[in-house]
């Protein structure tokens, strides 16, 4: 008979599964995730892989990792150091035991702790006997001999048992947080409905995977983490890159442009070009360019001839796009370009992730090359950036360069699923046939666009191009003036879509000691550092901009409220930088890290809390 | 066959119909002019509803030429007019596309963009201004430049083997390729007739004088007292027969290509070569693409001009079935498909 354990209620939790690449990390944790998620847990996730497909088996560099936090309140990343450490081998131990809480359970396949194992891990000793892990709870369990016994029934190649030990982990996971196999056991039959003796295999492995949890003694107490408040809707988990794919096809079809996607796979953005290459059925024109300068000037070609058109890259492919960009400036026509940040320069680190590419995204042109640039911050409101990107884009007739990274477009959260109908009308100014008064370069008096005469359209054929051309006519043109006039139009236009963009919001009181200023990516970050501190009286608040060019109308009347500003960024200080220079009248710190890893709470709380004691 | 798709001029056009009201600024002389004329011409023979011809260039002297039509036209950047036009051809198969670049356009900055529309097969038509120099950067070689010759880049000569254009399409799979002289509008505008009526990449050289950096650079093929021995135009089903008194020919004997007298050595028409421009192998299309003299004529004409399915066709082909058996109809569908909960 089980024994009653203990039950630990904790406000948040979080969760990292590692293990070998082929050990089937990023199933589990996904799988985990979705299970939590149907509890009513709000929650965050980021898988941690290597860049290697296939690196070295149970060595380092071939660890692969899931980080879930999960919570009965509202999650705003996925967690710095985790409380619960699932390692399938040693040299995932060796990799993540740094990320693991003072303290925190650590599960480990005690099976894969043999002498192999332990020197591929580049360990002296076995951690598990040497007392190095004495101050963590450790429970051991030889999980892969475990699940070869109970599959013994199960007539199954020894591979094939031997790659279910993740099912069995999981169901460890399940009774340990006290889950319902039923979602992931209906996922395995689904997933292997034409294998039913895969199917008996994985469900059996979950299943004893549960028992022997409740059985084993090390298990001393479960955990429980109730629902969180959440607003009412219907909801599901979705990463920073399917949720750009998404808003861009909601973008599509609000306005009635088809979408063209041209695009080269560049890592962490690769996941986009093939999302929308599945999506046929919703009239998604994908074309994988031979590079990434044809990706850009395939879609500037599709926007000249009426499509909503979108290239995707990652900041080595940016550059190489530089040039076609300010050709879609000086055309004047609707461009989006998504650009999952990585931590560069060069080939850099791809799978790491940085806000380094901002200079590059507003000043990264030849010529007075100005572009509208927003920037999502979190996995699920992609989907509502990467909308407004579209319809800033073709409402206004000019590139619009969405940024976002690869902590979000891998990293997950959970998504209140809007409608359509309810997202915001898209209007392109399209020019009506037979137009008497269409001229390529005669411009909408308020917003400054030009219009959009798509070819095939009776009574406007004209000439567009990378030469400057005069106002209204759109003839070739070197007039001095003329040249003046069209570069500080091309400005304004840009400028002025600070009409049309929301006012920017402070999280917190707007008057205070310290503002906190962030850019994308960094939003839930910064905000558990200074919801903690607001929570412990200090007079703390944070700015985090989506809108960087141009910036939101009310920013000055923002900044004017507090005593102190700090802009925090992961790379060098590039807001900053563009902060100084557009409105020098304030006084900004700084906070960097360059790591290709994410600010923690912690070290945020120690830079704030040493500002806000400074005389 | 002309595309289908494309809708039709209910009016018979003219000429007057794409003039443009733009100065032409090419210099006096130069090949452009007769290249302009030849599309002139066959834009209202091709008979498309006026609005449905789109013109796209990249940079050079070449592209320039969208001003001097009135079409809807695109003048882009260096090397990428294959790219942008890829975009237009795919986004708006309704077009009727087309391409005006030069030899350092297509093969040295924009090669890779080149290559890739011909391997692709994407229904545009490709007007390639080779004029073996760089003009509007003043007269630097190009990739087609023959080995040797002297130029600003190089005042020793160059050290570089030229491309060789038809070796370089039909190596890429190019299912159309044709080639004229700048100074025979009639055979010009029959082959862009030819091109338009292509499903697939048209590639069209055109063997374009520079007056100013590259003077008579194909006078020894091209001048009026050389063409007649020089050149051997071909026409699909006819035998390849050239010469002032249509004496030569072309036979193939083991694997390759002689130019012949007919009547020395036994040789009778007979014996000449037929041409198949819609022969699905590209071998004899090849080797005639790379004839040169002194030993063999030029070839002018279309050479090859075989059938095979258009990327453009496939993407609208792949549309239209996943409209009809997926689950996915509209984005309200994708929102909530797959694991949701309601809260």
């Amino acid at each position: 008979m089980a024994k009653q354990k203990n039950i630990l209620e904790l406000e948040d939790v979080v969760v990292k599964f590692v293990g070998d690449s082929g050990d089937g990390m990023q199933l589990t944790g996904t799988l985990f995730s979705d299970t939590a998620a149907l509890a009513g847990n709000d929650l965050a996730t980021f898988p941690d892989f290597p860049a290697e497909i296939r690196a070295p088996q149970n060595t380092v560099a071939g660890v692969s990792g899931f980080q879930v936090h999960l919570g009965q309140r509202k999650i705003f990343t996925s967690g710095d150091m985790c409380d619960v450490l699932v390692a399938m081998n040693p040299a995932s131990l060796k990799a993540n035991l740094k990320w693991a809480k003072p303290g925190a359970t650590i599960i480990v396949d005690e099976s894969a702790f043999d002498e192999k194992g332990i020197e591929k891990a580049g360990y002296k000793t076995s951690p598990l006997e040497d007392g190095s892990l004495n101050s963590y709870h450790l429970i051991k369990a030889p999980i892969s001999v475990l699940t070869k016994e109970s599959l013994s029934n199960v007539e199954i190649d020894k591979k094939m048992a031997e790659k279910t030990k993740n099912m069995f982990v999981l169901g460890m996971m399940y009774f340990l947080f006290q889950r319902n196999l039923d979602s992931t056991l209906d996922f395995i039959l689904k997933k292997f409905s034409n294998k039913p003796e895969v199917v008996k295999a994985n469900q059996v492995a979950l299943k004893a995977g549960y028992n022997f949890a409740e059985t084993v003694e090390a298990i001393a107490s479960t955990i429980k983490v109730g629902p969180a408040p959440m607003e009412k809707g219907r909801y599901r988990n979705i990463t920073g890159n399917i949720a750009t794919s998404w808003g861009l096809l909601a973008a599509s079809e609000r306005s009635g442009r088809p979408l063209f996607l041209g695009s080269y796979p560049i890592t962490p953005a690769t996941e986009i070009l093939m999302e929308l290459a599945k999506h046929k059925s919703l009239g998604v024109k994908v074309f994988q360019a031979e590079d990434e300068i044809a990706g850009i000037c395939s879609a500037i070609g599709a926007s000249f001839a009426g499509s909503m058109a979108v290239t995707t890259t990652s900041g080595p492919g940016l550059s190489l796009k530089s040039e076609a960009m300010g050709l879609a400036v000086i055309t004047e026509l609707p461009l989006v370009i998504v650009n999952v940040q990585r931590a560069g320069p060069s080939t850099g680190m791809p799978t790491k992730s940085e806000q380094s590419d901002l200079l590059q995204a507003l000043f990264g042109r030849n010529g007075e090359a100005p572009m509208i640039v927003i920037a999502a911050s979190s996995p699920a409101n992609c989907f509502h950036y990467a909308y407004m990107a579209a319809k800033l884009s073709m409402e206004h007739m000019t590139p619009v360069l969405l940024l976002t990274d690869g902590q979000m477009g891998f990293g997950s959260e959970l998504f209140k699923i809007p409608k359509v109908a309810d997202m915001p009308e898209i209007n392109p100014p399209i020019a009506q046939p037979r137009d008497p008064d269409f001229k390529p370069y005669r411009r909408d008096s308020v917003t400054l666009a030009r219009k959009w005469a798509i070819p095939g359209t009776e009574g406007l054929r004209h000439r567009i191009g990378g030469l400057e051309k005069t106002n209204i006519d759109g003839n070739v043109s070197t007039d001095p003036l003329n040249h003046e006039l069209m570069v500080n139009i091309r400005e304004d236009k840009v400028m002025r879509v600070a009409n049309y963009i929301p006012e920017q919001e402070v999280f917190g009181d707007e008057s205070g000691d310290l503002l906190v200023v962030g850019w994308g990516g960094t939003e839930g970050m910064l905000k558990s550092a200074v919801s903690q501190m607001q929570n412990e009286g200090h007079k703390i608040s944070m700015a985090q901009f989506n809108y960087i060019m141009p910036l939101p109308k009310n920013t000055v009347d923002v900044f004017s409220k507090f005593k102190k500003i700090i802009v925090c960024e992961l790379n060098n200080g590039q807001f900053v930088k563009y902060l100084r220079m557009t409105l020098p009248e304030f006084k900004y710190r700084q906070h960097n890290k360059v790591q290709g890893l994410p600010f923690h709470v912690k070290e945020l709380s120690e830079v704030f809390t040493k500002i806000l004691e400074e005389k | 066959m002309l595309d289908k798709r494309i809708e039709k001029s209910p009016v018979p056009l003219t000429k007057e119909d794409f003039a443009s009201d733009q100065m032409v600024k090419w210099c006096p002389g130069c090949g452009g002019h007769a290249i302009l004329a030849a599309v002139e011409n066959v834009f209202p023979r091709i008979g498309y509803k006026k609005e449905n011809f789109t013109i796209v260039s990249g940079i050079g002297c070449s592209s320039r030429f969208p001003y001097y039509v009135h079409t809807y036209g695109f003048h882009g950047i260096h090397g990428r007019a294959t790219a942008i036009a890829s975009g237009v051809k795919i986004a708006n198969p309704d077009q009727s596309v087309w391409i005006a670049t030069g030899d350092g356009d297509s093969m040295a900055i924009g090669g890779n963009h080149f290559i890739h529309i011909i391997r692709r097969n994407i229904d545009v038509n490709i007007l390639l201004f080779n004029n073996q120099i760089y003009g509007l950067t003043k007269g630097q070689y190009s990739p087609t430049t023959p080995m040797g010759q002297v130029t600003k880049t190089s005042p020793q000569g160059t050290i570089e083997n030229p491309f060789i254009t038809a070796g370089l399409v039909l190596g890429a799979q190019g299912t159309f390729f044709a080639r004229v002289p700048d100074n025979n509008v009639k055979l010009m505008t029959e082959v862009l007739y030819e091109a338009a009526k292509h499903d697939g990449t048209s590639v069209v050289e055109i063997l374009e004088n520079c007056v100013i950096f590259n003077d008579k650079a194909f006078s020894s093929v091209t001048s009026r007292e050389k063409r007649v021995e020089n050149q051997l135009i071909l026409r699909h089903g006819e035998p390849m027969i050239y010469g002032k008194d249509n004496d030569m020919g072309i036979i193939l004997k083991g694997t390759s290509l002689y130019a012949v007298k007919i009547g020395v050595g036994g040789i009778t028409e007979k014996d000449i070569l037929i041409h198949d421009q819609f022969n699905p192998d590209p071998g004899i299309h090849r080797m005639l693409g790379r004839m040169m003299g002194p030993d063999y004529p030029v070839v002018m004409g279309v050479i090859r001009s075989a059938k095979a399915p258009t990327y453009d066709d496939m993407v609208e082909e792949q549309i239209v079935n996943a409209k009809k058996s997926a689950k996915i109809q509209c984005v309200d569908d994708l929102l909530n498909s797959g694991d949701t909960w309601e809260i």
